[in-house]
Parts: structure tokens; sequence; C-alpha cells
């Protein structure tokens, strides 16, 4: 059976509610159009949620933790010489050959912040809220990657086919607003692996896909009307489709052709909200300075402001896609530019939501698909010197906002960077985390498909209470 | 008043159905309490011996007093008694309850679930009505009624009969002319003829491709990262052109599973088995390719279980099925059964191409043998080539292996390399019969067409395709290495990289560095070694590296030796050509010559314009089209399929056998244990399964729900059938008719029970509905089959892709081809696809979702491609000399297949009639619109506002 608080409630029929509610046949079944066909009315938890909204800022590609949250100065010491065979055991990588040798961090770490928690000098913009932030030392995945690692951690499963996170959130927890998408996906910089089953609603109907929105032309493909449709033109052509669309409802009493109607409401508002959406002109110059965004140009830094306007509009889950973190070759020159482009911003938007109180319901994830090896990659067939290879034993990120207790750094590694030596998190304790903030139970989330409960977690996964506030 | 509500799909009808009956029966095990057992207790309960709880198992009878407690355990008020526990967050309902007490208090009896038993010839009920029934089919949904005290509703009018006719048979609506020869037919058995004619269009064949494209993961590009292009729409053409040849379905599921490896396999035998090469493949620099490999052995059989046999045997990858009895070992064996293939790319060249690609090239040759040479210069090319000839002698292995492949060894002394490939290959040799004092040792690396573009390498994904990178050669003599201490090379390039391949960087120690010869694919390269001092020995070992970030070993070469004392170099010059220079000028017989005369000629300066002139005359034939088959490995190389432990591709365990599972039918003796075999046993008529899941399919694609609900799942937590005679009657009766598609479509349609005027309604697919739309507006384009399309999307859609997601858009004809030839990106699902709910094509489908969101209005309202074809009905409607009453009556029957009521007549001609006063005033907005500036641009864009809106009503993209 599938199962989520916002379907449990199928066995009332969209009929017996239209009735039992005594809405107009509109209001109701716009809840429905994004999202699921009982929707806002009908929204529930499984338990009180700590956060109601989620931004992902996914780093693809996989930044280095060595050079940003792991300090190793142990690697130093070694640099130059091959780890013993016995640490790498039977991990298979990449590019590099098992006998490359330890490549010591490239930047100086400092602690920061009431909490202590260690960055390095890269982050400058991160440590002055690193009070507000969990850091988690000690993810481990199953992936090596890039693709399906970062299919893995949006969907629990290496490979395309299931539904991502955000749709899960959709699936589960409806929408909040009736005049944007619940799940929107925006995306800075290069392409990325993973590509559409990153925010594929997998075997869910599409309604729970992850919309895009754009960098160029329309935001949302097809919001603006053609050219010479003006306003009068486009209302009146929607009256006349509610019209004959009405008729046949009267002699048809099919359900799908309300939910069709309230879905032409919606693209007309959609047609005015999206644009306002990404009209930057009321934003002050104090909010543009602090995520250093400009707001005519495309950015992570513009990404991060559109996300905030987004949930302040109710959109329940935003992904941010900045890729370029791959370091297979001077890993210090990578980190330096992609921290350019992401510290500011991601840091702002902890301060600029604290700041309007939306912080405390908000969930903010900050992290790649996999980590960096301890190892350095240097093969000049492929033109490649001081970088480092995928790493899935070890990796860090960080959360805040929404639930999450702020100054915390969890686990550790051992001090070659190699392996977790304590509270190791796999990818599906922190979907079960992200799921439990948001006031859902990961085991009871399900969606059937093919005969089979599907879960986020598949029959895995374990909440991380220690980063719960 | 609706016949068989439970052939509805509406939910809210099904609801109330099932209450109704569930309410007055004693509870039935299949329908009612193996689903509650499946969903609640197996897992702690069932056929799974290691998560097995108290010894106790529900999936089979078990003694009566563990039943009674089961009834005491499930109504238990403790937590810590209750069943199931609350720590498995499965509790049970107060219903649910219920039933399973009511059934314990029956006696607990156990059937044998439906679908794994042999459908049985039932006769027909009897009916109070009879008259009604047109064919068997309606005896059944009528009995069923008339049990629930039910009638059937009236058949439904012409005008709605043609519609869903034709959007089920050919996925198109009617045109105005097909309509008026329908309605106007008054001869008998009109509708008939209508059916047939329909089922004779090839447009029904592209229609009934589409699922069945779905099921099996059809694709234009490879998946995942990179997500390459792949040339498999030959296989897409031999759907299409099965399905319009009413290939019957056993011998069109024999031929897609083993068509290889039928007696004397045609060559469109071969093109239908590239049903499972539509798995995708992982080109992400630095993959592990055989664990890509075994996830697209997964998915065959998890595909093969779900198109065939209606099964979900993912769990049992892992462990034994929770559910359904499918040991976690059966998975495996199972795919021992497919596991035993190469995977090459086929050549379709056709006979006649062939042999005009032969008779071309004996004519080159013939006239490049006839071209005037300088004699006295070729004499001294001759004698230089002489002069510098060395004596190569080739060395064949008296024993060789690789570290997962095989090698074999061609009649002119070269080997080539079969099996799978990895990241690091090593071939091994020895060598027992050396020619005395060795002094160097000379590796041609040579073409082959079978071969990934012709060779010499064997790389197939990521870097260029017949790539090789030769990482390191080693050479030892009783344990101990042999020095070499030069090398050389004709030619060596490196894919990416900036380091300088070469012979010596294959003798450095270092794998990351080699010799490689990239961009010379389809010809011969040679590397050449000399050794520190004459060899002593006879007898040596040799060993070949290959190790880069994607699989690169050499797939043909050969080996030679010289004792030459002045220490040879790698040449340009072939060593076939270079061993006739040795031999003395009177021992060559013609042919010989011909062919040293023939390499001058090829290679000379000294007639490069004579020979581009003769080279016009290469260009004429047209590349082949290639698709990706099926080919089986040899006996003696089969690949062993191990169970993986957890599933996992890095535990594999005991090595298992081909076998079927164990609740069907066993193979039959005289049946191969291989994929022919198994292809064989998915058909044959004692499988309780296949025709039942395949009929389920046909009734839910005309009815929109199957039979069974969960099309995708006939086992124990699958849905029962609401009318479980009826599909077994269809089932048999499909075997009967010789597996004929149309045959059994024919007879649903014919039924009373299609013909109904309240018949489900549900919307059409992305296709139908871009499909619908070139219908009615007479822009499309009625090629069948062929490559895919590339219709124009917005720029932005490659945002985000990775490689930028560049869109080629295709030439306008091709533009307006139907839309199951649109180039399906997996990475890039084809935008307006997408929005309609079709999948991105990476796992197997058999029904999609269906969902009704605001970004399809805004697709149908402002996307380019739509307004294209209103302006293209405005235009069209704008030259019509009529009334605009009249005018509103042929457009909306033209998209609709039925007159407008008065009431929407009055609606649509005030919006006419407000659109053109408005537009009348801005003649300019008005020419924006319509798109044009020619004619009365203020009619145009009127008619094209009402077009559009028309395109836009629900009715137009639902089939009734």
């Amino acid at each position: 059976m599938n199962s989520s608080p916002a379907t449990d409630g199928k066995s009332i029929t969209r009929r017996h509610f239209f009735q039992e509610c005594g809405y107009g046949v509109g209001k109701i079944a716009l809840a429905g159009l994004l999202t699921n066909s009982l929707g806002r009315a009908h929204t529930r938890t499984h338990f009180a949620p700590k956060a109601k909204r989620v931004i992902h800022l996914f780093q693809a590609g996989a930044p280095s933790q060595l050079e940003l949250f792991d300090n190793k100065p142990h690697l130093k010491k070694l640099e130059g010489k091959p780890l013993p065979s016995s640490v790498i055991g039977d991990q298979r990588y990449a590019f590099i050959q098992r006998n490359a040798a330890v490549l010591g961090p490239q930047f100086p770490f400092e602690r920061h912040g009431q909490c202590g928690a260690e960055l390095s000098d890269k982050l400058p913009h991160l440590a002055k809220v690193v009070d507000d932030i969990a850091i988690i030392r000690s993810m481990h995945t199953e992936q090596f990657n890039h693709a399906p690692g970062q299919i893995f951690f949006n969907t629990g499963f290496s490979q395309p086919g299931r539904p991502c996170l955000g749709s899960w959130l959709s699936y589960g927890l409806g929408v909040e607003t009736d005049n944007l998408p619940a799940f929107v996906v925006l995306s800075t910089g290069g392409g990325i692996s993973g590509g559409s089953a990153l925010w594929s609603a997998g075997f869910m109907p599409g309604k729970h896909t992850g919309v895009r929105f754009r960098n160029s032309g329309d935001p949302i493909l097809n919001v603006t009307p053609p050219a010479g449709a003006d306003k009068i033109l486009q209302r009146d052509s929607l009256n006349l489709i509610r019209e004959l669309n009405s008729q046949r409802l009267t002699l048809e009493n099919n359900p799908d052709i309300s939910t069709r109607i309230e879905s032409y409401e919606m693209a007309f508002r959609l047609q005015a909200s999206a644009p306002e959406l990404m009209d930057l002109r009321s934003e002050s110059q104090e909010t543009l300075t602090l995520y250093g965004a400009n707001p005519n140009k495309p950015s992570f830094a513009r990404a991060c402001i559109l996300a905030r306007r987004m949930i302040e509009r109710g959109v329940r889950c935003v992904n941010i896609y900045h890729s370029g973190w791959d370091a297979h070759s001077n890993v210090a020159g990578n980190v330096i530019n992609n921290s350019r482009s992401t510290d500011q911003a991601s840091a702002a938007l902890i301060l600029d939501l604290k700041q309007r109180g939306l912080l405390e319901d908000t969930l903010i994830i900050w992290g790649g698909e996999f980590g960096r090896t301890p190892m350095v990659e240097s093969n000049p067939t492929l033109n490649r010197s001081q970088g480092r290879d995928h790493h899935p034993q070890a990796f860090s990120l960080w959360l805040a906002g929404g639930g999450i207790k702020g100054g915390i750094t969890l686990g550790s590694t051992d001090e070659l960077g190699f392996h977790i030596a304590e509270r190791p998190v796999h990818i599906h304790d922190l979907q079960a985390t992200i799921l439990h903030l948001l006031g859902l139970d990961h085991e009871r989330l399900t969606f059937t498909h093919g005969g089979r409960d599907y879960r986020l977690t598949d029959v895995h996964g374990n909440v991380v209470q220690e980063i719960i506030a | 008043m609706i016949v068989g509500r439970a052939i509805l799909k509406t939910p809210w009808l099904i609801t109330f159905f099932i209450i109704e009956i569930t309410a007055c029966a004693i509870p039935d095990f299949q329908r009612d309490i193996r689903p509650i057992l499946a969903g609640h207790c197996f897992k702690c309960h069932g056929p799974d011996k290691k998560t097995r709880e108290a010894d106790l198992r529900l999936d089979i009878p078990t003694e009566e007093a563990s039943f009674v407690k089961l009834v005491e355990r499930i109504n238990h008020k403790n937590p810590n008694d209750i069943m199931p526990p609350p720590s498995a967050k499965k509790p049970l309902s107060e219903a649910q309850k219920q039933l399973l007490s009511e059934w314990v208090q029956a006696g607990a009896k156990y059937t044998d679930h439906w679908a794994f038993l042999t459908p049985k010839t039932v006769s027909l009920p009897k009916i109070n009505q009879p008259e009604w029934a047109r064919n068997e089919i309606d005896y059944f949904t009528l009995v069923h009624l008339e049990a629930n005290g039910q009638a059937p509703t009236p058949k439904a009018n012409r005008f709605k009969l043609i519609r869903r006719l034709s959007l089920d048979i050919i996925g198109l609506p009617p045109t105005p002319e097909e309509i008026r020869l329908f309605v106007e037919d008054t001869k008998p058995n009109a509708y008939e003829r209508l059916v047939d004619r329909l089922l004779d269009r090839p447009e029904f064949g592209e229609h009934w491709a589409l699922p069945w494209l779905d099921l099996a993961r059809y694709a234009d590009t490879n998946g995942y990262e990179k997500d390459r292009p792949r040339s498999i729409w030959p296989w897409r053409n031999w759907v299409i052109n099965a399905i319009n040849n009413d290939l019957p379905f056993d011998q069109f599921t024999v031929e897609q599973i083993a068509g290889d490896m039928l007696p004397k396999a045609t060559q469109s035998q071969r093109i239908a088995t590239g049903f499972h090469r539509n798995t995708m493949v992982n080109e992400e620099g630095g993959i592990d390719p055989l664990e890509f490999r075994f996830y697209a052995m997964v998915d065959r059989v998890n595909t093969t279980a779900t198109t065939w046999l209606g099964l979900t045997l993912g769990c049992a990858q892992c462990h034994t099925h929770k559910f359904d009895p499918v040991p976690h070992r059966s998975y495996y064996e199972m795919m021992a059964f497919l596991n035993n293939s190469s995977e090459p790319e086929l050549s379709l060249i056709t006979p006649e191409q062939k042999a005009q690609q032969q008779s071309n090239e004996s004519r080159i040759v013939t006239q490049l043998l006839k071209l005037p040479i300088d004699k006295a210069k070729y004499d001294t090319w001759i004698k230089t080539q002489k002069t510098n000839a060395v004596s190569w002698i080739n060395i064949i292995p008296s024993k060789m292996k690789t570290s997962i492949g095989w090698l074999e060894l061609l009649e002119d002394g070269s080997i080539f390399a079969r099996g799978d490939t990895s990241k690091h290959d090593v071939y091994k040799f020895e060598f027992t019969n050396l020619p005395k004092n060795i002094t160097s040792i000379r590796l041609e690396a040579l073409p082959d067409e079978r071969l990934p573009k012709g060779g010499p390498g064997r790389a197939y994904y990521e870097g260029p395709k017949g790539d090789f990178f030769l990482s390191e050669i080693s050479l030892t003599s009783d344990g101990k290495p042999i020095e070499i201490t030069s090398g050389s090379e004709n030619y060596a390039k490196q894919w990416i990289g900036s380091s300088k391949p070469s012979a010596m960087a294959a003798a450095d120690g270092d794998l990351q560095t080699g010799w490689s010869t990239s961009g010379r694919e389809g010809k011969h390269s040679q590397a050449v070694w000399q050794l520190s001092e004459p060899l002593k020995t006879k007898t040596i070992k040799l060993q070949l590296d290959f190790s880069r970030h994607y699989s690169a070993s050499l797939g043909r070469f050969r080996l030679s030796v010289t004792s030459q004392k002045i220490k040879p170099k790698a040449k340009e010059l072939p060593g076939d050509i270079e061993k006739l220079l040795v031999q003395k000028e009177e021992d060559l017989d013609q042919k010989a010559r011909n062919k040293l005369r023939l390499y001058y000629i090829n290679t000379s300066k000294n007639t490069e314009v004579a020979l581009a002139k003769i080279a016009k005359l290469q260009k004429k034939t047209p590349p082949s089209p290639t698709t990706l088959v099926m080919q089986e490995r040899p006996e003696a190389h089969l690949r062993l399929t191990h169970r993986h432990h957890r599933g996992e591709f890095l535990s594999p365990r005991e090595v298992v056998k081909p076998k079927v599972l164990p609740f069907l039918p066993p193979l039959e003796k005289d049946m191969p244990r291989n994929r022919l075999g198994f292809a064989y046993w998915l058909i044959n008529p004692n499988n309780p399964l296949t025709s039942r899941v395949v009929v389920n399919r046909f009734w839910s694609a005309l009815f929109g729900e199957g039979i069974v609900r969960t099309t995708d799942d006939f086992g124990y937590t699958g849905a029962s059938p609401t009318h479980p005679e009826l599909l077994d009657w269809l089932a048999i009766e499909f075997i009967r008719q010789g597996w004929s598609r149309k045959k059994i479509l024919r007879l649903i349609v014919s039924s009373s029970t299609y013909r109904q005027n309240s018949q489900s309604s549900f919307r059409l697919s992305a296709e139908q509905i871009r499909d619908s739309v070139l219908k009615v507006s007479n822009l499309l384009n009625q090629k069948v089959g062929g490559q895919s399309v590339f219709p124009p999307q917005n720029k932005s859609i490659g945002e985000g892709i990775y490689g930028g997601g560049s869109w080629q858009t295709s030439s306008v004809a091709d533009q307006y081809r139907r839309s199951l030839y649109t180039y399906r990106k997996r990475s890039m699902p084809f935008a307006m696809h997408n929005t309609f709910d079709a999948p991105s094509h990476e796992t197997c489908i058999a029904r999609r979702e269906i969902s009704n969101t605001p970004l399809q209005a805004l697709t149908l309202l402002n996307d380019s491609f739509f307004l294209d074809a209103s302006r293209t009905l405005g235009r069209w409607a704008a030259q019509q000399n009529n009334e605009n009453a009249f005018i509103i009556d042929t457009l909306f029957q033209r998209c609709l297949t039925r007159r407008p009521s008065p009431m929407e007549q009055k609606a649509m001609l005030s919006f006419y009639k407000k659109t053109y006063g408005r537009f009348s005033n801005n003649k300019s907005e008005a020419s924006k619109f319509a798109g044009a500036s020619k004619g009365d641009v203020i009619k145009q864009a009127s008619w094209t506002a009402l077009a559009r809106v028309i395109l836009n009503t629900h009715e137009f993209i639902t089939r009734n």
C-alpha cells in the first residue's frame, strides 16, 4: 500500500471529499495540482515536524573534505609515501593506483565560534556562522563514481528510476502554496553527472518531479504567453477553456475534469508568480551584498536568494546544484575557486533566514556525493597532478536550521582521513534524519510500485539523533 | 447502469464495489487473506528462512493451534504481544483483523495462488440478456453485472466509437473524412470493417510499439553521466514491423530473447535481440565496467520477469523474496540463462550493399593496379625496402591466457581477444620453442572488423571505440626479467593527457604510461623492443598489461621476433608486406606482386593525384547503420553465474546453473539449458503467466485498467483479477488464436463491453497528445520507421546537463514525425514528454502513472509547437468561405470528433467575436500571434486563438 501522511486518507474518495467538505470544486482541487489529490487541507506528518521546508545545496563533483572540514596534519608527515595496503583493503579506485602517495592538506585549519569547530581558511564566511551548523565528518557512501553516487545521495539507490528526496517530500507532505510548485530545482555551473534522475519522481506520478527554474529564457518552460497574446486574450482563452470543460463536467461528472480546470487556473497564476519570484529588484542592496550576488547574473549566490524567496512563498523543497568540485587535478585551486563561488552565499543564506525568522523551520543541507582520497592523483596520461580521487569511505557535510543542533561536529576519521573512526553516518541514515526532521518516519513513508513497497531508505537508515536539537 | 464497475478505472467506483463484495462474503484466501498476510506477516513468517521468527510460517498451511494463536495475537491489547509488533510499523486495520479472524474461524483454508496455476478452460456463464452479448467476453462481463443487479450502458454513438477506436488502435484521432465514412456507412458490420481498416494501418504498429518500448526501456543514449548516443533504432523498427505484420507473440518473444541462437538466424532475428541491449552503459571515467555489466544483468532479469511473467523479482536479488515464493538463489539461476552473451554491434549492411561494396572494392583495386606508375621509381622503392626489410619470425605461444576473457590463435599467426574486459587486463604467454639469439621483439596491433570501430583495441565505452593502451610489456626467463633497452613505434598517440606514449613507455615499469595508437582505429600499427643482449634461452614468458581508466586491451595483434644483429626499428610498413619483401622476387606469385604494387600505390607520394580521383569512387557507399545485439558465447567459454550475497556485485558466492523459477512448470527435457531454451519456456502454453500477463496489458490499454489492476504484479501482493474467468478465457484464446495480437485486439474491441457509451475515460499519453495535435492540424509526417528525430525544444533544457545537453533540431519535415521517433536522451528527457508523464526509459515500465499539473497546462497553452499547430488550424479556418458558426463546427469536430452543443457553439462564437474585435484594433499583435504577415492576419489570429482553446480542452487530451 502507498503510505504517506498525505495519502493515508486515500479511502476518502475525491468525490466524497468534494461533497463532505462543501468546498467549491475549485479551491480544493487546487491543492492536488502539484502534489497529491488531497493536498494542503489534509497535509499531516507522522509526528510533529521540526522543519517545514528544505534547501539542499548540492555540491556536485564531491568537495575535498581534507581541504575544508577534516583537518589531517598527519598526512603532511606522510606526504609522498604510499599508504599501507592494509589500510586500502579491497577498495577500488576510479583513477589512481593502489600505491598512490599521500598528499597533505593544502590549507591551514583554525577553530571557530563558541563551539570551536575546525574549518580550513577557505571557508571564512561559514566560520562566522559555525555555531549554527552541525558538521558531520563521518559520512560514507557505497558508490565511487559521480552519476551513481549523486543518484544514490538523492534517491537512496545507485541507478536511475527511483523518486528523489524532493519527490518524497512532495508526495509525503503535499504543497504549501497554490502559486508555485512544491519542489524546485536550480542549477549553476557546469553539467551534473546524475542528470535529471536527480530530481526525477521515478515511478511516482510526474507531478512529484522537481520543476526546473532556468537561468535563461522562461524561468519555467512555457511560462510566458506567446507573442501577441496579451493578458486579456490569455484570460479570455482560459475562461473559454474553463467554460468548455465545465460543460463536460456537468455531463460526465468526472473529477479529472475539475482537476484539469484548476490546473489551468494555477498555470495562469504561475505566469505571474514565476516572473515575480525571479525579479530581484525588491531585494535590498544590503541583502545582495550579504550574498555577494549580482541580481542579473545567474550564480550560486543568486540561486540562494531565489531559494529564500521560494521558501518564503511556500515552496517545500529547493535543490540547488553547484557543480565543479571534481578535483582530480590541482585540488588546491579547485577548492579556492569553488569556495569563492559558494562559501559566502551559503553562510549568507543561514544569516538571512535567521534574521527573517525562517531558519528555525527551514533545513539547509550542504555537501556532495562522496569525499576525496588522502592520496594524490597524479597521472600524466590524463594531465593530472596534485589532485585527489573519489573516496566513498569518509567525507564531510553540514546541516543547519530546521531542528538541527548548531555548533556541533559529529564523528571523526582516522589520522589518515581514510576510514571513519567514530560514528559512521551512512547516506540512508542522513536521509532518514532529513525525513524525521520534516515529521516523516522513513519506514512508514512508502510507495507501492510493481508489487513492492519502496522507501527512500530502502530497508536501511537510522535517524542521527545527535544532530537534532 | 454501467457495465463492470470493476473494469472502470475511476478509483471511487472500485472502492465501493470491493467493499460491497467483502461485506457479504466469507473471506477468500487469495483475494482477501494472502494480501494481508503478505503485506503484514510474511516478512518474519514467510518463505525467507533467514528472517523467520518463532519458526512460524504463514505462507503455507501450518498447525491449527498456530492460527488460534494468530487471532489472539493480532487482537492483543498489550503492545508487547500484539502482532505485527509496533516496531514493524505495519499495523493491521480493524477490518483486516476481522477478515483474518473470520478466515481462521472458517477453517483457515489455503488455496494455491491463482496466477501460478495454468488457466483452465471454462464454459460460458449463463446470462439473462444473451442478446446483448456479441462475443464470449460479454458473457463474462455481463454475468458479473447481473450478479450485482446492474445493467450495461447503451452503446456509444458512432462519433464516440470512431474516436475511441482510432485512439486505441492507431493512437490518433480520426480525420473528418474517416468520420464521415464511418458515420454514413449504413451497411451491416460497418464497425467491424472500421476495426479491420484500423488494424491494417501502419500507424497501428507505431502505436502499439510504444508500451513495448516502455517495457524494454528503449532509449537512444547510454544513460548515466556521459549519456552518449547509441544506435539501436533498428530494433525499434523491428518492433513496429513485427507488430504490423502481426508476428505471433510467441515468436515475437523468442526472437527478442534469443533470436541470435535460432538455427540460421536471419539479420532480422539478430536485430530483435536488441530488446535486452537497451540496458544502460556507464561511460563515466574510472568505473568498474564489470560492476555495471552486473547491474545490466540484474535489470535484464527484472525486466524479463515484469514483461513476461508479471512478477517483481527485484527483491530476490538481495534475499529470498519476502512475499512471493522466490528463493534468493533462484534469482541467479534465472540470470544464468541470460548471462552467456557477448554484446556486439551489428552492422546492418544488406546483402545487396555488401555485394555492391565488394564489387566497388574490386573495381577500385583493378583501377589502382592499372594506374600507370613510374617503373624506375617503383623499382628504387622495392630495392630500398628490400635492403631495410627485416626477417621477422611470427612466434606462436604454447600457452596463453588472460585475466578475464580468452585468446584465440588465428590462421595468420595473429591472436584475437574475446570475452569480458576490465580496467586492467593482463595477457600472459609462454613460448617454448623460440629461435636462437633473439635480439628484438615486435608487436603488431591489427585491425579486425569484429572489434569496435575495427580495432585494434577493445575499448567500447568512455575512451574512443577501438582504442587500446598497452601499459607494460614484460619478459621473463626462468622467473628472471629480461631487460629491454630500447624501443620504437611507427605511431603513438594517446586519447587525452599530455604525457608521451611510446613503446618504451610500455617498458618503464609504470602502469600509468604506455603505448597507444589513438586516432588509428581500423589501421595497423607496430612497436618494436630491443633486448639488452641476444636471448640465450628458447623458453620465455611474456606478459602484456593494459591498465587505463577504461577497458583498453588489444583485440587483435601478432608477436614476432628476429635475431638480426642490427637492431630493427618499428616501421609504417605492415608486417605482411615486409614479409613479402624478405622473399626472393622470383618466389613471389602474381597475387603477392599485386599486393606489393597496391601497397606502393596506396602509400607513395608519387601516386597521390591519381589516388585522389579513385578515392572519390570509394565515398559512394554510405556507412551502414549499426544496432546493438546479443551473441551467445561458445560452450567452451560459458560465463559463470554466481549467487551474489545480498545482491552485491562484490560478494559473489557459489556458481549456479540455469534453472527456472521453482513454482512454475519446469523447463521441458528436450530444451537446451540456455537462453533459447528459456525463451521457449516463457511462451510454453503450460506457463501460467505469460499469456495472462500479456492479454491483461492489452485489456488495460483498452479499458484504462487491467483485469488484474497491478499489470506489473501477478504475485501474492498483486491485485486479484476482477474477472478471473474472463482473464483465463482470454489467455487461452490468445494462445488458441496463434498468439495473434491483432486477432485478440479485434475480439476485445468487437465486444459489446467495449462499445458501451460509458466506458472508462483516461488522459492520453504524452506521445498521443503530441501526435493528435499533429494529426488534427494536418502537420503529421507519416513516414514510418528510421532514425530518431529532434523536434525543437527551448535551449534552456540543456542547463545543468552533463556535456551541455545540446539538441540539434531536425529538418522541418522530421520535426513533425510521430512522437515515438523523438530522440530519447535518458539524462535529458524530451520536455513535453516528461511533462506528460512519459518515463525516462531507464527501467522497465509496465504502466505509466498519469498526473494532471499546471505545467501541462502551460505546455499546451504556450509551447511553440502547440502554437504552430493552432496557427495551422487558424490559417485553414481563415481560408474557409463560410459562416463563422459553420467554421466553428468544422474546426471543433476536426479536433474532438463531434459537433459542439449549442451552448458550446455559443461560447466559442462569442470568444471568436470578441477576439476578432480586439485584434482588429491591433493588427501588429494579430500578426505576431498568427505568425503571419500575409492574408487576413486578423482572421488568422482570431481563429488561431480559438483553435488553441480547443486543443487545450480536457476532452482533446482524453480518450473517452
